[in-house]
């Protein structure tokens, strides 16, 4: 670009270039939704095997043609994350052992726990510094394969629930083995290889060097690490996961070089969960009723991204207003607005990548982030549970809905009684039960408040509060991105997080999975007059206003205590 | 007896066959798919999959995608003395950190991250504080005058670059430095300025290495 273009493309002010950056990226969204969304609903639904797809049955020793009814499926989804869990336990304890370790020494106990169960729940958590812990073995063939597979996993779960409302006088939910597979081999395994060539063309890492030395400009040379970056990176993203190869995750210009890459990211977030919203449309076999569901989520996901941007370049807060922008934790080449842009959807979804710190965020933003999170991630949320929370915050809509006009309530053709709601409701308890639960113990004990960094600040207690709060609103909700002032790498914090996390993670889906069995086993009901008509902007209206009521109601003391405090103060 | 048998037998059965499932996802999802993407990155885009690597006079200065420090040695306390004939980056808390004055203090590339320090925290207020101090003394300029990055401590501690603003603020003393013209520096740096990406990506920055390099040539060309 020359000086004059460089000049005049400066002259655009921040805030406008982040508002074409938020366009741009909803752009390039709208043209994947159909063609995505199709493809996947293609995928879950095709009789047919590939024959790389075969081989991997036989290895298996599942034939992948049976159908499962809930029980089975939720049994493959347990067995499969448990082997996760014991194998990615097992590699980061024989570390030091084992080929490929950088020379990096084996994981210690409470350590190898919480990253095994972090990145087996789809959190990725991390009480550990890339960098400084982890080898080339257990970063690619550990880490990053559960970052597909657990993907693979929720938008399995997401789609035996679809097939609860689609299916009808039928227990069967489909094959778990055959979902899991297809959604890795024919979803994520292609879109990441082409995303991650496209992150090397921009300049992200990908070889496996040794740690070697690099010359410096002033002379003499620094370590520095190689690694498998960009194939790590790109799963990372697509697969809502958020565990970065380094410390500094998608801050760190090896995982995240350009501005162009950070869109990109954001992107590949987003894509799969947004259009997992046209997947159920089609398989429900009216499109109408995904646009719903998408607008709820593109209403939520909008609204936040608007405020964030707005309080980040308000940058409230005495340190930033001293500084005169909100760039602490930030990289020059993002700036405020296509920070704010990444940390409203990484804390939106499931995924807890970070290329802006969110601890040094406005207080109001840090609130946003909780919030984002204490939805349940579901405005678009984590790869299929993203979609499989939202379709339960859709039942409890319709159930309010039911008890306001006196009908017995419907969605999708099925009837919301008692056995449905009990198990909406159980949905819907857990996290905030994980989060509250662990964050009142952890105020009580005296090692547990020792980690808190950010005790210095003004109005002491409540950025300390809002650590804690976020550490557990982060693992339970399966986000994993951090209020890193707070050292988690306790035995303390390692053991009750990754608990959170796994609990948080696969008690839902329990819940999830005998939703759809009891949903599948149902004779339609005729859609009436009266009938609640789904795919209606009211409807959206509705469930936009059911999820804010229910996390507001939820949450509120916490939040209060926590960034308002310290946002009012 | 035998219902229980069967159970075992079947639970058996299935964490047989996740374990299988995970083993043979591990072969393609761990080791087919990074080699793949490693072999075609070597093949196609060398210099970037290693490391964006850049050479001044057939030596390695850096990669271009890392911040480092440019300092003369140490003061008595063992706070590094900023070099100030070069451009300096942003201040950097990395991790570990426990200085929050003056500013390039870490850039180590083995400790990636941010200060997390809250907006209400008194250490970071105070760091801001001196930091402004230090850059409106340093570069004869009134503390309205510095931007915001040349205060505040990036998210990966490593940031490679500089706002435009920075970059020209220090443009005159970096000039006097070298005893070349400032004029001449104040071009070297608007020539180094990266707008944003297509006209509206990010924010546009100055890549300090690069114009270190650029202008040490210049410096020694003088000579």
């Amino acid at each position: 670009m020359t000086t004059a273009a460089a000049t005049a493309a400066g002259s655009l002010s921040p805030a406008l270039a982040g508002v074409l950056q938020l366009t741009a990226l909803i752009a390039a969204l709208a043209l994947a939704y159909r063609p995505l969304g199709d493809y996947m609903a293609a995928v879950y639904s095709s009789p047919r095997h590939l024959r790389a797809e075969k081989i991997i049955y036989r290895c298996i020793g599942a034939n992948a043609d049976t159908q499962m009814r809930w029980p089975a499926y939720l049994r493959g989804v347990l067995a499969f994350s448990l082997a996760g869990v014991l194998l990615l336990y097992l590699l980061q304890r024989l570390q030091g052992h084992l080929p490929l370790s950088l020379g990096f020494a084996s994981i210690s106990p409470d350590q190898a726990f919480n990253t095994a169960a972090s990145f087996v729940a789809n959190t990725n958590w991390q009480s550990y510094s890339g960098e400084q812990a982890m080898g080339h073995l257990v970063q690619t063939a550990g880490l990053a394969v559960q970052n597909f597979v657990s993907a693979a996993t929720g938008m399995a779960v997401a789609i035996a629930l679809v097939r609860g409302f689609a299916r009808s006088r039928t227990g069967e939910l489909g094959n778990f083995w055959a979902d899991l597979v297809r959604g890795t081999l024919r979803i994520l395994v292609p879109l990441a290889v082409i995303g991650a060539l496209v992150l090397v063309a921009c300049g992200a890492l990908q070889n496996f060097s040794a740690i070697h030395g690099i010359g410096q400009f002033m002379g003499g040379t620094q370590q520095t690490n190689g690694g498998a970056v960009a194939s790590q990176e790109v799963i990372k993203e697509l697969g809502t996961n958020g565990g970065g190869y380094f410390n500094a995750n998608s801050a760190h210009p090896f995982e995240n070089p350009t501005p162009f890459t950070n869109l990109f990211e954001i992107f590949l977030i987003l894509v799969i969960p947004f259009s997992l919203t046209r997947t159920f449309g089609k398989l429900v076999g009216n499109v109408k009723q995904g646009y719903a569901v998408l607008a709820t989520m593109g209403i939520i996901w909008l609204g936040f991204t608007a405020l964030m941007m707005w309080t980040e370049f308000a940058h409230g807060g005495p340190a930033l207003q001293a500084a005169g922008a909100a760039m602490e934790g930030k990289e020059t080449r993002f700036g405020v607005g296509a920070s704010a842009i990444f940390s409203v959807t990484t804390t939106l979804t499931s995924t807890g990548a970070v290329d802006s710190f969110h601890s040094s965020f406005t207080a109001f933003g840090g609130g946003l982030q909780l919030l984002g999170m204490m939805l349940g991630e579901i405005a678009p949320g984590g790869v299929g549970s993203g979609l499989y929370g939202m379709l339960v915050m859709a039942v409890i809509a319709v159930f309010i809905a039911g008890l306001m006009v006196g009908r017995t309530p419907e969605y999708l053709g099925k009837k919301i009684g008692t056995r449905e709601i009990k198990l909406a409701a159980c949905y819907i308890l857990i996290t905030p039960t994980l989060v509250l639960g662990f964050t009142a113990a952890s105020m009580v004990l005296p090692d547990a408040l020792a980690s808190m960094l950010n005790t210095k600040a003004l109005g002491a207690g409540p950025h300390g509060f809002s650590e804690v709060l976020y550490a557990y609103t982060s693992g339970a909700n399966n986000n994993g991105s951090a209020f890193a002032g707070l050292n988690a790498n306790t035995p303390w914090y390692n053991t009750t997080i990754g608990l959170a996390m796994l609990l948080g993670r696969f008690l839902p889906m329990v819940f999830v999975l005998a939703l759809a069995g009891s949903l599948a086993e149902q004779q339609p009901v005729p859609e009436t007059a009266g009938t609640l008509r789904t795919e209606k902007p009211l409807f959206a209206g509705l469930l936009v206003g059911t999820i804010l009521i229910i996390t507001g109601l939820t949450y509120f003391p916490a939040l209060a205590l926590g960034p308002l405090a310290e946002g009012l103060s | 007896m035998t219902a229980m048998n069967n159970s075992v037998r079947n639970t058996a059965r299935l964490l047989t066959a996740g374990l299988r499932a995970l083993l043979v996802l591990t072969v393609v999802c761990g080791v087919l798919y990074p080699l793949v993407v490693t072999g075609v990155a070597q093949a196609a885009f060398p210099g970037k999959a290693n490391g964006s690597e850049i050479t001044s006079h057939g030596k390695s200065v850096g990669s271009a995608l890392l911040g480092q420090r440019y300092d003369k040695g140490t003061d008595k306390k063992g706070n590094p003395i900023p070099d100030l004939r070069y451009f300096q980056p942003r201040p950097s808390a990395g991790l570990g950190s426990n200085r929050t004055n003056g500013v390039n203090t870490q850039y180590d590339l083995q400790v990636s991250g941010a200060s997390n320090q809250g907006a209400t925290n008194t250490d970071l207020i105070n760091a801001v504080k001196e930091r402004k101090h230090w850059v409106a003394t340093t570069y004869g300029v009134p503390e309205s005058q510095v931007p915001a990055d040349a205060v505040t401590s990036s998210g990966s501690g490593l940031d490679p670059d500089i706002s435009p603003a920075y970059a020209l603020l220090q443009a005159n003393r970096v000039a006097k430095e070298n005893h070349l013209p400032a004029d001449r520096v104040q071009r070297l740096v608007q020539d180094h300025i990266q707008g944003r990406q297509l006209g509206f990506m990010g924010e546009p920055r100055v890549n300090v290495l690069e114009l270190n390099v650029a202008l040490r040539d210049l410096a020694q060309n003088r000579r």
